[in-house]
């Protein structure tokens, strides 16, 4: 789950990390406020799920999604023409994201920027932690172009970080006196704040030090483990969905794994990796599949009418592709349950139904006995072949 | 012969009198798996079933039935202390079907089972089978038939599917391991090849792999060193970035974890990739003549 840059802050704040004093607002007149509070130049920085919002440019024209205001005034400005506009990044993708709410800190007197992020190296199992000298890039371009420029320990998860893997860290930045005092503590903090709230992704980019001997997180970002949620409920309440596809959230009520895709075809297959095989297959066939859609191991009828709406609310989807393996709950059940799900919901789309695995073929039977128009196949290939053809007859 | 699992595995099932547990657990009796004890905390000294003795601990099913293989359908957020726990009390084997454990929790019990030198296939999988012998997992049984390939996937139904075809095609199967999609997994691709590697009645290996880490890579440096033929499908061909398709450890972060990439490292390695899992039973037969 991700959350916004002040969410983050607020989390790790609450850890004891340095970061700039500001407070979120949700319209104009309370950024004034805020900003009047702070006193002085402040920065105002548009709110949405997704990077690169200092070189965003919102549909409207106007140009940036972070803008430093000189006084409480310019503040209100900048924050009325970026509240309810539609902000374009690198990383929204050409529709965008509607920005609701702006963060309003104070500005920081930048030394130098840093960049630091810890996240699970899977191939090693356990945290990396991630320094640079070069803050304020995307890490992905300096791995890419100067990977010397990256400095990183792997922390032992039963042992936890080690004061010598802090230092290691500090020393490789260059840091030295109160600077490096003041990054050692800040980084034992933020790694806390990553294990005890089940982080999968913690960024700090940049990181910065100031005249003053200090280091702050100038900016934050952090993703949250789905699997760990349930233990932690204020970050469970944390979730902005409107941040997220509506259909995507109506899925997620459901228990049913949904991924919105831009193609025509809407899949429906029990088990997440024949869900994607079942995508690379229609693709294969010369489609694209509309959605990455799981419905579970046990497809009862409920599960498939819930997902049968969600699926036909797509309004590119053409014709829908059904594709089940029946293991322990037979064909015939699932079968069944189409058939109930098809009865309730007016379906006016062709729909190709392949049943494999256990009591298949009474499960096809039932299906072309059934007066409605499903089409059968006998394998994935000839299925999604079907699904493809039946969408070029509209 | 077979890899893990056979005959003779002695199995303790953890959280036995759970829905899922007991559901699971009498398909695997009906197969034929010796189910020697359950653990359920505070349900010692009663019987499941009015045949299987529990144990309020793993130590004791170890001490009294001779358990060597723990087979685990204990809540999430529970699971990584069954797993501890078993691997604690001498089982060898664990295989923990258990879907939604955090990444933590995995990371940590990882650390922990690689202390003890324990095996581990999962979580999130569904569990290992050595056709007409012994099945530790929620496949179904019917489809899988005593042969010469072994498998190895980090899917479910998906592996069922590529079963299927290996059963149909009058091949059948030697071991069928579901490594799960997880970010963590116990068992990786490579560790189970190698296992393969070495046994006398695997002719051929299928690997079903997807998106996401770096385990298909890390297998294809292996698979260069062996020389059976091996047969690889890589799901998530057409999965945009950035999205977790369903499983825990499938998604592709920082333009790493493509299948094109997995599909390169396993072709240059010899193994024969073929785009469509539709083809994988016949092409295993093709390499098998």
């Amino acid at each position: 789950m991700k959350v916004h840059e002040y969410q983050a802050k607020e989390i790790l704040n609450k850890y004891g990390v340095p970061i700039p004093k500001g407070k979120v607002a949700f319209s104009p007149e309370e950024a004034y406020q805020i900003a009047k509070d702070i006193g002085g130049v402040v920065v105002v920085k548009s709110q949405i799920h997704a990077g690169g919002r200092g070189k965003g440019t919102f549909k409207s024209g106007f140009k940036g999604g972070v803008k430093l205001a000189k006084n409480a005034e310019e503040a209100r400005d900048y924050a009325s023409k970026m509240l309810g506009e539609i902000l374009v990044t690198h990383q929204t993708g050409p529709e965008g994201k509607k920005v609701e709410k702006v963060y309003i800190t104070e500005a920081s007197d930048i030394l130098k920027e840093y960049y630091l992020g810890i996240v699970l190296d899977r191939a090693k199992e356990r945290n990396v932690i991630m320094a640079s000298s070069e803050g304020g890039v995307e890490i992905e371009k300096v791995a890419a172009e100067t990977p010397e420029k990256i400095f990183k320990v792997w922390v032992h998860p039963l042992l936890g970080l080690q004061k010598y893997q802090i230092r290691e860290l500090g020393f490789a930045l260059g840091f030295s006196g109160d600077i490096f005092k003041s990054f050692s503590e800040l980084l034992e903090k933020l790694y806390k704040a990553h294990e005890e709230s089940d982080a999968t992704l913690t960024e700090i980019n940049p990181l910065i030090t100031t005249k003053e001997g200090k280091v702050i997180a100038l900016d934050a970002k952090m993703n949250f483990d789905d699997n760990a949620l349930a233990r932690h409920q204020e970050i469970a309440s944390l979730r902005d969905i409107s941040e997220e596809d509506p259909l995507e959230v109506e899925a997620s009520k459901h228990d049913l794994n949904y991924i919105r895709l831009d193609g025509t075809i809407g899949c429906m297959v029990n088990g997440a990796g024949l869900a994607m095989a079942t995508m690379d297959v229609i693709t294969l066939e010369g489609g694209k599949p509309a959605n990455f859609l799981d419905v579970g191991g046990s497809a009862t009828t409920e599960r498939v009418k819930n997902a049968f709406r969600i699926l036909l609310s797509d309004k590119n989807v053409k014709s829908v592709l059904i594709n089940i393996f029946g293991g322990i709950v037979r064909c015939d059940v699932i079968a069944e349950g189409v058939l109930a799900a098809a009865k309730e919901i007016e379906i006016k789309l062709p729909v190709v139904v392949r049943l494999q695995g256990t009591n298949s073929e009474k499960g096809m039977e039932l299906l072309k006995n059934s007066g409605q128009n499903f089409i059968t196949a006998k394998d994935l290939k000839e299925a999604a072949s079907l699904a493809v053809k039946a969408q070029k007859g509209m | 012969m077979s890899i893990l699992v056979n005959k003779e595995t002695r199995v303790v099932v953890q959280g036995l009198t759970g829905k899922e547990g007991s559901f699971h657990a009498k398909q695997c009796l009906d197969y034929g798996t010796k189910i020697v004890a359950g653990v359920t905390p505070g349900k010692g000294g009663q019987k499941w079933e009015e045949k299987i003795p529990l144990y309020n601990t793993v130590k004791e099913a170890v001490k009294m039935e001779g358990a060597n293989a723990s087979l685990i359908f204990v809540p999430p957020l529970f699971a990584s202390d069954a797993v501890m726990e078993a691997a604690d009390a001498g089982i060898e084997l664990i295989v923990c079907i258990t879907e939604g454990i955090p990444a933590k929790d995995e990371a940590k019990m990882k650390a922990f089972l690689k202390e003890k030198g324990v095996r581990m296939i999962g979580p999130n999988c569904p569990g290992i089978i050595t056709p007409e012998e012994c099945k530790m997992g929620i496949m179904p049984g019917y489809i899988h038939k005593k042969g010469r390939v072994g498998v190895v996937s980090r899917s479910g139904t998906l592996t069922y599917e590529a079963v299927w075809q290996i059963t149909e095609s009058g091949l059948g199967e030697t071991t069928c391991v579901g490594i799960g999609g997880d970010p963590v997994p116990g068992m990786t691709h490579k560790d189970v090849l190698e296992l393969f590697a070495k046994d006398k009645e695997t002719e051929g290996i299928v690997l079903i792999g997807e998106i996401g880490g770096t385990m298909e890579e890390e297998a294809a440096d292996f698979i260069k060193t062996i020389s059976k033929p091996v047969v690889a499908f890589i799901a998530g061909q057409t999965a945009p970035p950035g999205r977790r398709m369903g499983h825990a450890g499938a998604i592709i972060a920082g333009g790493k974890g493509t299948a094109k990439e997995k599909m390169e490292a396993l072709e240059n390695a010899g193994a024969v990739v073929v785009k469509s899992p539709t083809e994988i039973g016949a092409k295993m037969k093709e390499l098998l003549k």
